[in-house]
């Protein structure tokens, strides 16, 4: 790495998806530690303890869809302050798993069906302002909401498909993604 | 001095009261005065109506038209009635009659004068229900030369030389067809009159069907003796019970005096027509879609080849024709081509214009004579926006270029068709992505299923639709609309899903604006 | 036997006379992509993916039934055709309920495979989420709806190879599906024959053995063609 070229500034964040693409992301083992050398993780669930999404981001990995208020705050942020935008996995691109309570039609028969009928005895619904955020009528994929760069497709993508997306990215260079190996949903 | 009263009973006026018209006057019968329930009397708008012919033993009869009959008042019916018997005991010449409610409609408006009544020469003329008038008003006899000369190749010549093109919408050269058909080899081939006129605003086959069954029976003999064929459907949609059972006691007439059946009029021809009711498909008004249902089978299209001229209904070459077509025959045989001239194209008038009905124009008559000068133009206070043909296969003609030629070829040229002939005029307050919406609407409905464009693709394009209706669409969703439709048009299977993005395009294509008016730039994607 | 010469994709190819130009295609080893078109079965030509480019005609032409001719030139993989393709997925993948990861036929799926060859990375379209059933009212097989790309596969084989006609397509447009018998549980459909013709050549997992879970069904399509062609030559050992 040429010391004069300054570090990429990446960031990961985990919106409503189950984390599988993270640990993946933990699955670049060793080349991780290379990584470290050419970017700066600037905001991540697994690598970083900042807690608001900071300016001037040069690459953002999304994992999942958008489920609630919080999602949708927070991906409105992610793409104001990123240069690049990557759905990171199904949950990102599809909504996937969560997208599959659109199908009850929006959230109340979810959160009714979740803990009232299916409760042990005394359900009842959460409802705290300000704390828990309200869900979205449907959890949409992220380029519903805003804009995306690149994707990233994969239940989770694998680790080597992390990686061919990543280097050319922090190269300045764009990746050029095709066949089962790399862009194989599921 | 004698009467002749013709009370419109066809659907529309039937739905202004136009049977209780009828029956009302029944009363008025009597020696010098006849009574009957016709066909379309035209002016729809006007309904119900009601012809008087007058003769008073010199001279031609007079003829005069009212509309806006009372209809469900039993005492103005009755005052009706009274008023018309004393004008038939009145001995000496008419002054003209004036019915005590209503008005007296001019019957040299250019609504009546302009026409040129082929397909249409019987409809409001005859009783529907009497073969009898049929007979005497001529029809049959066309069939009879035809049947006497026994030259089915001069009839299919005579046909390609009057360049007659299915009156349907897609406008293929009926000589051509007749003549691939006459062509296929083998003994049992079928004839198939296309009567599912399902496209919103047209309902031009239906007054042909209600007003003057026997004429298309008629076209269609002389087709089936033209190309060999013995056996005959009538594909018609449940939606017109007048038409189904006016067409049920004309073919059972026909059948009883020997104009169908075997041995047609002494000849050796053999022809007998079935009927088949739709049970409301749209796509079944597809060919090869018809040719299923009339098997019995879920209606469907398929690819052609093969084409129905060499596998039709059961595998026999079929020919395929749509109701104005052969209705268009009798008129031919009996001008011959020079007369014939350019024919005639019958249009169903509608939306946002003073008269709407059913008129039949000579083929190039201005789309302006057909809606200012004919039909009054907009209501007052506004303007003529656009004029929509071809249902939802076709476009809109925008205001500026009225003065098109109605020809096959000039509503191509601005992106519309001909269409069967519905014929739907918008005023300056429409907004035409609702048109557009309204039409996507209609063929994700009638989406038969099968191709996944047309099921998937119209259903998308109805979201993208309403999306830029509620305000929530950007520029890029345009873009997408715009080349969703391409895709659908270039990939469907069949006619449905390759026309269906066409009021789309034609709208954005002449109303950009009204698009563009409701994008919002910041909407998200 | 007479031989028509055609050119596709700048490549001369010979193929007997009658052949479709998906036949001809494939023994020039040029694939084009198909869902619906399944050896042995009758074409339908419903999916609209194997359309291609012919030299004089305006219209593209589905390659599975379009039969060759001498001196065609034909394109296979134009832009036009390759964008067209990806559309005809995307609209597959919104239509229905495609979750691959907890699917049956995860790793051994047409149409995952598709999305694959026409480079669709997500969907240009959107989602539509919509509300569809699952009946497993059959002792053996599985039917979700979810995941079915209505290329009536099913129906055909089960009318054509099995002579027992229990699947048939109901309503229409956005609303078909794969109904048993007269739009009755699979289960209750007396015709069905439990031979499991319609699950081997099920290109997705919509049709499954109740027993699989995530990335267990594997088809076999060649089955039925083997299985077509023993008795079309009533040759029945190899």
């Amino acid at each position: 790495m040429d010391p004069m070229t300054p570090r990429k500034r990446l960031a990961t964040v985990w919106l409503a998806g189950c984390s599988g693409c993270h640990m993946s992301f933990l699955d670049l083992d060793e080349w991780l530690i290379e990584l470290a050398d050419l970017a700066e993780i600037v905001y991540s669930p697994i690598a970083s303890d900042t807690k608001t999404f900071p300016e001037g981001v040069d690459i953002c990995l999304v994992e999942g869809g958008v489920a609630n208020t919080d999602n949708l705050a927070l991906i409105q942020r992610v793409r104001a302050n990123s240069r690049v935008l990557v759905s990171f996995g199904d949950c990102a691109i599809t909504a996937n798993i969560p997208g599959m309570r659109n199908m009850l039609h929006g959230a109340d028969p979810v959160l009714r069906r979740a803990y009232l009928e299916l409760a042990d005895g005394s359900g009842q619904r959460p409802h705290a302002p300000g704390i828990v955020p309200e869900l979205l009528d449907r959890v949409l994929p992220v380029h519903e909401v805003v804009p995306v760069d690149l994707y990233l497709p994969g239940c989770p993508p694998s680790a080597h498909r992390i990686r061919t997306a990543l280097e050319p990215l922090l190269r300045g260079d764009w990746p050029e993604l095709s066949g089962p190996e790399l862009i194989r949903f599921g | 001095m004698s009467l002749c009263l013709r009370v419109c009973t066809a659907a529309s006026c039937r739905s202004r009261g136009g049977e209780d018209l009828r029956q009302a006057l029944a009363a008025v019968a009597g020696s010098s005065t006849v009574v009957k329930g016709v066909g379309c009397l035209g002016p729809c708008s006007e309904g119900p109506l009601l012809e008087l012919e007058t003769a008073s033993g010199v001279g031609h009869p007079e003829r005069q038209l009212f509309g806006n009959l009372p209809a469900s008042d039993p005492a103005a019916l009755a005052a009706l009635a009274r008023s018309l018997r004393a004008c038939a005991e009145n001995p000496k010449a008419p002054a003209p009659w004036q019915p005590p409610a209503g008005q007296a409609l001019d019957l040299n408006h250019p609504f009546f004068r302009l026409q040129r009544r082929l397909v249409l020469k019987h409809c409001g003329r005859i009783d529907p229900e009497s073969i009898t008038e049929a007979l005497a008003a001529g029809i049959y006899q066309q069939l009879q030369r035809v049947l006497e000369a026994n030259d089915p190749a001069a009839v299919i010549e005579l046909v390609r030389r009057s360049g007659l093109r299915g009156r349907g919408g897609a406008g293929y050269p009926t000589g051509l067809k007749w003549a691939t058909v006459a062509k296929m080899p083998g003994h049992e081939k079928v004839v198939v009159c296309n009567a599912d006129e399902g496209d919103p605003g047209a309902f031009m086959d239906r007054t042909v069907l209600e007003g003057d069954p026997h004429t298309l029976l008629e076209g269609m003999a002389i087709a089936a003796h033209a190309v060999g064929a013995s056996r005959g459907f009538i594909y018609v949609r449940a939606e017109y019970p007048l038409a189904i059972a006016r067409l049920r006691q004309a073919i059972h007439q026909a059948e009883q005096q020997g104009w169908l059946g075997t041995a047609i009029a002494g000849s050796r021809f053999n022809f007998e027509i079935a009927l088949r009711v739709g049970a409301g498909a749209y796509v079944c008004g597809e060919e090869t879609a018809l040719i299923q249902s009339i098997e019995g089978k879920r209606g469907m299209p398929r690819p052609r080849p093969p084409y129905p001229a060499e596998q039709g209904v059961f595998g026999l070459p079929t020919l395929i024709n749509n109701v104005e077509t052969f209705a268009n025959v009798p008129a031919l045989l009996r001008l011959g081509v020079e007369a014939y001239g350019g024919g005639t194209k019958v249009f169903s008038l509608t939306g946002d214009v003073l008269r709407t009905g059913v008129i039949e124009v000579p083929m190039g008559t201005n789309l302006r004579t057909i809606v200012e000068t004919m039909g009054g133009g907009a209501p007052q206070g506004r303007t003529i926006k656009a004029v929509q043909t071809g249902g939802p296969s076709g476009g809109c003609v925008p205001a500026q270029q009225l003065d098109t030629p109605v020809t096959y070829e000039s509503l191509q040229a601005l992106g519309t068709i001909m269409g069967s002939g519905g014929m739907v005029v918008m005023d300056d307050t429409t907004n035409m992505v609702d048109i557009a919406r309204f039409f996507m609407a209609f063929s994700r409905e009638e989406s038969c299923g099968k191709c996944v464009p047309c099921r998937a693709g119209t259903v998308q394009l109805d979201n993208l639709l309403c999306r830029i209706l509620e305000r929530r669409a950007n520029p890029a969703d345009l873009e997408q609309l715009e080349s969703l439709c391409v895709m659908v048009m270039d990939t469907s299977l069949c006619g449905l899903g390759q026309s269906a993005p066409k009021p789309v395009l034609s709208t954005l294509r002449h109303f950009r604006g009204d698009y563009l008016a409701m994008l919002s730039p910041e909407a998200t994607p | 036997m007479s031989v028509c010469t055609l050119r596709i994709d700048e490549r001369d190819v010979a193929i007997e006379a009658g052949s479709t130009l998906l036949q001809a295609a494939r023994e020039a080893g040029i694939a084009i992509p198909t869902l619906c078109v399944l050896e042995g079965l009758s074409p339908v030509a419903a999916c609209r993916l194997c359309l291609v480019e012919v030299s004089g005609s305006e219209k593209l032409l589905p390659a599975c039934i379009t039969p060759v001719q001498e001196g065609m030139q034909v394109h296979t993989a134009t832009p036009r055709l390759q964008e067209i393709r990806r559309t005809v997925i995307e609209l597959l993948f919104t239509e229905g309920n495609h979750v691959c990861a907890i699917c049956v036929a995860n790793g051994h799926c047409e149409l995952q495979d598709l999305a694959v060859e026409v480079g669709m990375d997500h969907s240009r379209l959107p989602y539509r989420f919509p509300d569809r059933h699952v009946d497993l009212s059959h002792p053996l097989f599985g039917l979700d709806h979810n995941r079915c790309v209505l290329c009536t596969r099913c129906v055909r084989v089960c009318d054509e190879v099995e002579g027992a006609h229990v699947w048939d397509v109901g309503w229409r447009g956005e609303h078909c599906r794969i109904i048993a018998g007269l739009d009755e549980p699979w289960g209750a459909v007396d015709a069905c024959t439990h031979c499991g013709k319609c699950v081997e050549v099920c290109p997705t997992g919509a049709l499954f053995h109740k027993g699989d879970t995530s990335e267990e069904k594997h088809s076999d399509p060649g089955r039925l063609q083997a299985l077509v062609h023993a008795r079309h030559h009533r040759q029945w050992t190899p």
